[in-house]
Formats: structure tokens, C-alpha cells, sequence
């Protein structure tokens, strides 16, 4: 029975460990991100300031703009073109359709820094300026493979018989795609998007190597800041952006477990 | 119209964006600035300046996989057995780092680091001194750790939320010990997963950017941030082949690892992206 208690506390103060190292620097960054004081040391008081300083800074409310339109526009661009996708594969001869589906795990697989890099030779030897247009043809590009693999099973999982049934009964194919096959997809595409537009907020550094500091977007101002010492306006800065992102991602885990995504 | 057609759009993008580019980076890495051929952008890293970034790469990618394996495996082991409140919750809240951004993460860790970061304040506070992390290998290694940590955890879970109890059971009624129970049943069986861990840790940690220069203020480059150097920073007339040639490199580590996890798990039981 003790051996039984003494398994059961180790598994506890093991579970609180790992959690304390996993949330900690994260939960002090929030705390600090409130305090008077620009001494990481000393709590001197709740403050606002912070915040209010990041909302009046013309750069960073910049970076906020490019940030969210570029996750705006390729979240719409790679759910349309993720979509469309699925539904023309699963039309295809399962031969075609696997090497296409193998094409989106490159993005998947390649590390980070390289598929920046590719992109960024790319664009340069096409003799395109990087700025906000060159990041958000990259996001598109690591967005789609997320649609993909979230439309994909439900299309999977829908019965063949219901789409060739709305044919036989004269229902125009474009019809039976709006009618009968979109509805059915719709929940992975809402996952998809959501998936999408969270990657392209969280992204860092795809879009390091594909933007210019023209155009910032927030991790790159975040990244830049880090050079230049500490500025409790960035611990603001990052509080949003964390809190953002995870509240989105607790939205998609309602929807789909996260750990079947990965 | 025939419905095949709708994937164009879809073939075209990823052609475009994720397979043309990576041939530019094959083009680079073979050829002068001039557009002959050759292979001495590859002699580039034997430059010790180069050499000394790659080893230290490895190195500490491999330590960072055998602390995450360390740490993950028990972690993955008390969230897929049963008895534990909560589990849902508790494996939402491990995996969710892997999700959220890798700067914002290393920064967080760079507050607690700082020479007057949240660690060091405390003990001046206390009158105990001070203790330099920042541009320590230990502290990359943490930050490697702490970035990576959930990656080893979610396909160990996976494997051993699949497995079946009832042979750990039976190994139990046949006598063997915890002990035994663990190196002859639990460990064999969840290879694959421990397979899929190693190699989602080890392949991000090799190429890691910006973690370490936060936490070594830059003075201690790992394989990533060596290429950023290359084609952001250096003046070298060769910079884009160089730079090329290096992440070809990268790319082909990479390959061989998911090669070595197809063969070691076929079946893709792991789970992970392979």
C-alpha cells in the first residue's frame, strides 16, 4: 500500500515539475508585463502602462496591422485553396491524389529555417522585393497543408453513395458539390481556417527570412528588441500575442484533439 | 468541368512555393556565383569557424534529445496510465507549448536567464551572488529543452495510450516485477514512439534559430542562426551558395532521420507527421 502512496506522490510532484518548467517563464513574462517597475527584480505596483505605451507606438500598431492582414489573407487564400484541393483529390486516381498529398508534407517536414531560406533565394532571384506580399505567399503555402489534413477526413468519412445519389437524381454536379459535399466538409474547414490563421499569427521564422524590416510583422519586432535590452512594452506585446494564440488554440482543441493534429 | 480540376489551383501553389524553392537551394549549393558548377561551397564548412558551429550543433541537439527522453518518457508514461485526475486537461496543457511560438517561448526563458533577469534579481535579493547563464551552453541547452520538451512527450503518449494493458497485466500475474514489467513489456513496445520523439526533437533542435543567440546574447551560433549569418550578415560574394549548400546539408540530415524513423516504424505507429 505505501509503495502504491509513494508512486502516486511521485507521479504528482513529477506532473507539477514538468508543468512549473513549461509555464513558469511564460506565467512571469505576464506578471512583469503588469509591473510598475521596469526592474525585473522589484513588483512596484500594477500597472497598464505597458499596454497603453504598446497601443500608442505607430511601429509596433504597424506591425500589428501586418501581422493580422497578412494571417487574414492567407488563412482565406490557403482554406480556398486547401478546399478545393481535397475535393479535386478526391476525384483523382488514388495514385495522382497520393503524390499530391505527398507534395504538402514537404512544407511539413523541411525544417523552418530552410523552407525560409528556399523561399527567400526564390523571391530575391526573382528579383522580388521581400515585404508583406513575399510573407504572405509563404504563409499561404505552410497554411494549406493544415486545411488539407483537416478537410480531408471528413471528406474521407462521407458516404460516396450520398454525392452520386444527388447526380443520378438530375442534381447538376456543381449543385451536388454545393449541395451535398460542402456541407458535409464544413466543420474541417472551420478547423482548417482556424488552424491556418493560428500558424500564421504563431509563425516566426518563415517570415523572418520572407519579410523585410519595412514591413515587420510582430515576432520580428519582438526578435529585433531583444537586441536593444530589455522593454516592458515587448512583455506586454508578447502577454497578447501568447494569450491570443492560446485562447485560439483551445478553440480548435474543442473541436478537434490537438494531439491528433500533430 | 471535371472535378479533378479543382486541385489546380492547390498543385500549382505548392509547386510553386514549396517545391521550386527548394530547387533553387539544390541550384546554389552546387554552383558558383557564376552559374559553373561545383562542389567547393561544400569545403566551406571544414573553415574550423564554420566546423566548430555544426559540432556544436550536434552536440547539443543530441544532449537536448537525451534530456527530453529523459524527462518525456516518465511524463508520457503518468499521462497515458490510468488513475491520474484530469488527464485530459493535463495533456491539453502539455502539448499546447508545441503550438505557440518558439520566440516568444525563448524570450519568456530569456527573462528568467538575464544577467538582470528574474533568477539573477532574486538571488542579488537574497545577497547570494550571481549567476551567469546567458551565453552558457547550459543555458541554450535549457532553452532547446524547454521548446522541445512536449514534442518527445505527445508520440511516446500516443503509442502508450494505444497499448494493451492487459499484457502488462499479465506480466504482473506472471510475477515479474515493476522493474522488469517496464524493461521487458513497457519499453519494447513503445519504441516506436520513443523513435518519433527522438527524431521530432532532434531534427528541429539541429536546425534551431534564434534560441540560442537570445540566450547566448549571440555569442553562441547553432546551425540555424549559422545560416541566417550567412545570407543576412556576411559580406562573402558566395554567401547565397554557401548559404545554400548549408541548408542542402540540414535538408539531408533531416531526410535521413525520417528514413531511419520509416524504417525503425514502419507502420507509423508513433504517430507524428512521417
Amino acid at each position: 500500500m505505501s509503495v502504491k502512496r509513494g508512486s502516486r506522490i511521485f507521479r504528482a510532484v513529477w506532473m507539477a515539475l514538468v508543468l512549473v518548467f513549461l509555464y513558469a517563464p511564460i506565467l512571469v513574462m505576464i506578471g512583469l508585463s503588469f509591473n510598475a517597475s521596469v526592474s525585473r527584480s522589484q513588483w512596484a505596483g500594477f500597472t497598464l502602462r505597458w499596454y497603453g505605451e504598446l497601443f500608442r507606438d505607430p511601429v509596433i500598431l504597424g506591425a500589428l496591422e501586418t501581422t493580422l492582414e497578412v494571417a487574414v489573407i492567407a488563412t482565406i487564400a490557403s482554406t480556398i485553396i486547401g478546399t478545393l484541393g481535397v475535393i479535386g483529390m478526391h476525384a483523382m486516381k488514388k495514385g495522382m491524389a497520393d503524390l499530391l498529398i505527398n507534395v504538402s508534407y514537404l512544407p511539413m517536414t523541411t525544417p523552418d529555417i530552410v523552407t525560409g531560406v528556399s523561399l527567400m533565394l526564390m523571391f530575391l532571384f526573382a528579383k522580388v522585393p521581400l515585404g508583406k506580399w513575399t510573407m504572405i505567399m509563404a504563409h499561404i503555402a505552410f497554411d494549406i497543408p493544415y486545411v488539407l489534413f483537416s478537410v480531408m477526413p471528413k471528406l474521407r468519412q462521407m458516404n460516396p453513395n450520398l454525392y452520386e445519389a444527388a447526380l443520378d437524381l438530375g442534381c447538376h454536379p456543381m449543385k451536388a458539390l454545393y449541395k451535398v459535399i460542402i456541407p458535409e466538409i464544413t466543420p474541417g474547414i472551420f478547423t482548417g481556417a482556424m488552424l491556418a490563421f493560428t500558424m500564421s499569427l504563431d509563425d516566426f521564422v518563415i517570415s523572418y527570412f520572407t519579410s523585410s524590416d519595412m514591413y515587420p510583422n510582430l515576432s520580428r519586432i519582438v526578435y529585433s528588441s531583444t537586441k536593444l535590452g530589455v522593454k516592458p512594452t515587448m512583455y506586454a506585446l508578447s502577454t497578447l500575442m501568447f494569450v491570443s494564440i492560446l485562447l485560439l488554440l483551445i478553440l480548435i482543441n474543442r473541436r478537434t484533439k490537438l494531439e491528433e493534429l500533430s | 468541368m471535371k472535378r479533378s480540376w479543382y486541385a489546380t489551383p492547390y498543385a500549382l501553389w505548392m509547386l510553386l512555393f514549396a517545391v521550386v524553392p527548394l530547387v533553387f537551394v539544390l541550384w546554389y549549393a552546387f554552383t558558383t556565383p557564376d552559374g559553373a558548377f561545383t562542389l567547393s561551397n561544400f569545403a566551406e564548412f571544414s573553415k574550423p569557424r564554420y566546423a566548430a558551429v555544426i559540432i556544436r550543433s550536434l552536440k547539443l541537439a543530441v544532449y537536448c534529445t537525451a534530456l527530453c527522453l529523459l524527462i518525456g518518457y516518465p511524463t508520457a508514461w503518468f499521462l497515458a496510465g490510468r488513475g491520474l485526475n484530469r488527464t485530459q486537461s493535463l495533456v491539453v496543457l502539455i502539448l499546447l507549448p508545441m503550438w505557440m511560438n518558439l520566440l516568444l517561448r525563448t524570450y519568456a526563458m530569456m527573462t528568467l536567464l538575464d544577467d538582470n533577469g528574474v533568477i539573477n534579481s532574486a538571488l542579488a535579493a537574497l545577497h547570494l551572488g550571481q549567476i551567469k547563464f546567458i551565453g552558457t551552453e547550459g543555458a541554450v541547452l535549457m532553452g532547446l529543452v524547454y521548446n522541445y520538451l512536449p514534442f518527445m512527450v505527445l508520440p511516446i503518449y500516443t503509442v502508450l495510450k494505444k497499448m494493451d494493458w492487459s499484457v502488462i497485466e499479465a506480466a504482473e500475474d506472471l510475477g515479474a516485477n515493476p522493474l522488469r514489467v517496464m524493461s521487458r513489456v513497457v519499453l519494447p513496445m513503445s519504441v516506436p514512439g520513443i523513435v518519433s520523439g527522438v527524431t521530432m526533437v532532434f531534427m528541429p533542435a539541429v536546425t534551431s534559430f534564434a534560441i540560442s543567440t537570445l540566450l547566448s546574447n549571440g555569442k553562441l551560433r547553432l546551425a540555424g542562426d549559422l545560416i541566417d549569418y550567412i545570407f543576412n550578415q556576411s559580406s562573402n560574394p558566395n554567401r547565397w551558395n554557401i548559404g545554400s549548400s548549408f541548408s542542402l546539408m540540414m535538408l539531408v540530415l533531416i531526410l535521413i532521420s525520417i528514413g531511419f524513423l520509416r524504417k525503425v516504424d514502419p507502420d507509423n505507429q508513433g504517430g507524428g507527421l512521417w
